[in-house]
């Protein structure tokens, strides 16, 4: 009925068989382990040889009960820790195999916000905001005064600009982080616990800021949290560790089978909150058609 | 006012100018080579970014031990290696030189224990962020400590006040110097009383500004 059509796909599909899989990685890990000495000798396996791909573009939620090893797998993209084994990817840049030089200028493309937001507190918004720019020395100052600006614009702060971290609430801080994260133009945001030191009303702001500059920005955000809530709110694929590996990965909004067949017990709290969710959603429906 | 100090006030201005001398020598030798060295003494140590174990031992050890020279022993130590530098041992150049070498430790132990209460993930943030170790010294740890530096500065300037007044000893000159001769040498107390009663305005304006710049430059 369609020659054309199929003759396109035809031609597009044998040809390079990259094309079957169309979104790229953001960020690629390839086996990869850590582990730690203690204090008693002994060592502990933060991480377990996990292999884990996020797609570019993605919001990407890492959970896991305390010490199942999602933060240290985060701090491994960056290589505030250095993996003991195994292949980190950041788009096409091997993180695993960067010198040191190398490895300051790969960071440049990768933001990173945390759950104290480490902000300066002796320097202003400004400044703070600034701080990436200047350290990576080939911005004007009058560039980075734009930026800045236009940064604190996206996540609504443009008129704390002459502030100190100390005069502004939690959720703003973070905010402030994330203009910080988001000023060099990363390709990806990695997020440790961003909202654990916050309250559900300033939580709230943040995954709004989050959702929107993924939105706008098209910037793959990885996120961890122990937060199921979160990641209803924000993440589209998430993956559950336990003990230091990747337990089981689905797409946070799906539906039919899949669910049942989840193996972890956040995995299974997720998907009865999904379920809760529909409920709740058809009880609305029923109610409006009533009325 | 009595004629023991009439006598002497010609001399305490000189003496004021001469304490002054060897403070600013003193504490710029602490500042320009305590504050690299309490840096490096910071970066090299267990759990930072540039720790070496064995640097980090040799240059602790040397801190510890010039640190621990009885002041007036230091003083007399030295007063070959003076004579080489200043190319005399008497006067207040001369006595800037042990009390140089006596401030640089000090002032590098105070800056490694003011560097060691930034927080870790402050420091952390700036290393994700692609910043050198340089960028960090200049950007993160000088500007999160600034204001306990200077009250690092204000404990060590008013603690070589009283050490230059030891440096009389050996001729160095100065406001101790000119108590010691005088006040003590002499039994005139009311020079005595005279010189204490300005060695101690001296060090509450020392302390004065040095709390007021402090609290300015502190935003926490």
């Amino acid at each position: 009925m369609n020659p054309p059509t199929l003759a396109v796909a035809a031609a597009a599909n044998p040809a390079s068989p990259e094309a079957s899989a169309p979104i790229a990685e953001a960020i690629r890990l390839d086996h990869v382990s850590k582990s730690y000495r203690l204090p008693n000798g002994t060592s502990f396996d933060a991480v377990k040889s996990v292999s884990l791909a996020v797609p570019q573009g993605d919001i990407f939620g890492l959970i896991g009960t305390s010490g199942a090893g999602k933060s240290t797998l985060l701090r491994l993209i960056n290589r505030l820790e250095h993996p003991d084994a195994g292949r980190v990817f950041v788009g096409e840049r091997e993180i695993t195999a960067l010198g040191k030089h190398e490895l300051r200028v790969a960071r440049q493309r990768m933001g990173m916000i945390f759950q104290q937001f480490n902000l300066l507190q002796n320097a202003t918004v400004f400044d703070n905001v600034a701080f990436p720019l200047r350290i990576h020395g080939k911005w004007s100052p009058g560039d980075v005064f734009r930026r800045v600006r236009e940064c604190l614009d996206l996540v609504g702060l443009l008129d704390k600009i002459d502030s100190h971290p100390a005069q502004l609430s939690g959720g703003q801080k973070q905010r402030v982080a994330i203009a910080r994260a988001l000023a060099p133009r990363p390709d990806v945001l990695l997020c440790d616990e961003p909202t654990s030191a916050l309250d559900a009303e300033t939580t709230r702001s943040v995954l709004d800021t989050l959702r929107d500059v993924n939105r706008r920005l098209g910037v793959t955000v990885l996120i961890v949290t122990h937060e199921l809530a979160v990641v209803r709110a924000l993440c589209r694929t998430v993956a559950v560790m336990e003990g230091g590996e990747v337990a089981e990965q689905f797409a946070v909004d799906e539906t039919g089978p899949g669910r049942e067949r989840r193996v972890t017990a956040l995995g299974r709290e997720l998907a009865r909150m999904a379920v809760y969710a529909d409920v709740q959603n058809d009880l609305e429906r029923l109610d409006a058609a009533l009325a | 006012m009595s004629p023991n100090i009439i006598a002497i006030l010609p001399e305490l201005w000189t003496a004021i100018g001469q304490t002054f001398l060897m403070l600013a020598i003193g504490l710029s030798a602490a500042v320009l080579l305590g504050g690299p060295l309490g840096v490096l003494l910071f970066l090299l140590g267990p759990g930072q970014s540039l720790e070496r174990p064995a640097l980090f031992g040799v240059i602790n050890w040397l801190v510890n031990t010039v640190r621990s020279f009885p002041f007036i022993i230091l003083l007399v130590a030295l007063v070959p290696f003076t004579r080489l530098i200043a190319g005399t041992s008497i006067g207040p150049v001369a006595a800037a030189v042990p009390l140089s070498l006596a401030a640089i430790p000090y002032f590098a132990r105070l800056v490694e224990q003011n560097l060691r209460d930034v927080p870790r993930g402050v420091i952390e943030a700036a290393h994700a962020m692609g910043a050198s170790e340089w960028q960090i010294v200049r950007r993160v740890l000088l500007v999160e400590a600034r204001s306990g530096l200077v009250l690092g500065l204000t404990v060590l300037a008013i603690s070589f006040l009283s050490y230059s007044a030891v440096a009389g000893v050996v001729g160095g000159g100065g406001i101790g110097d000119l108590a010691i001769r005088y006040g003590y040498y002499r039994f005139q107390t009311d020079v005595m009383v005279l010189t204490v009663a300005c060695l101690i305005v001296i060090v509450q304006l020392i302390q004065f500004s040095g709390n007021g710049i402090a609290r300015r430059l502190d935003k926490r």
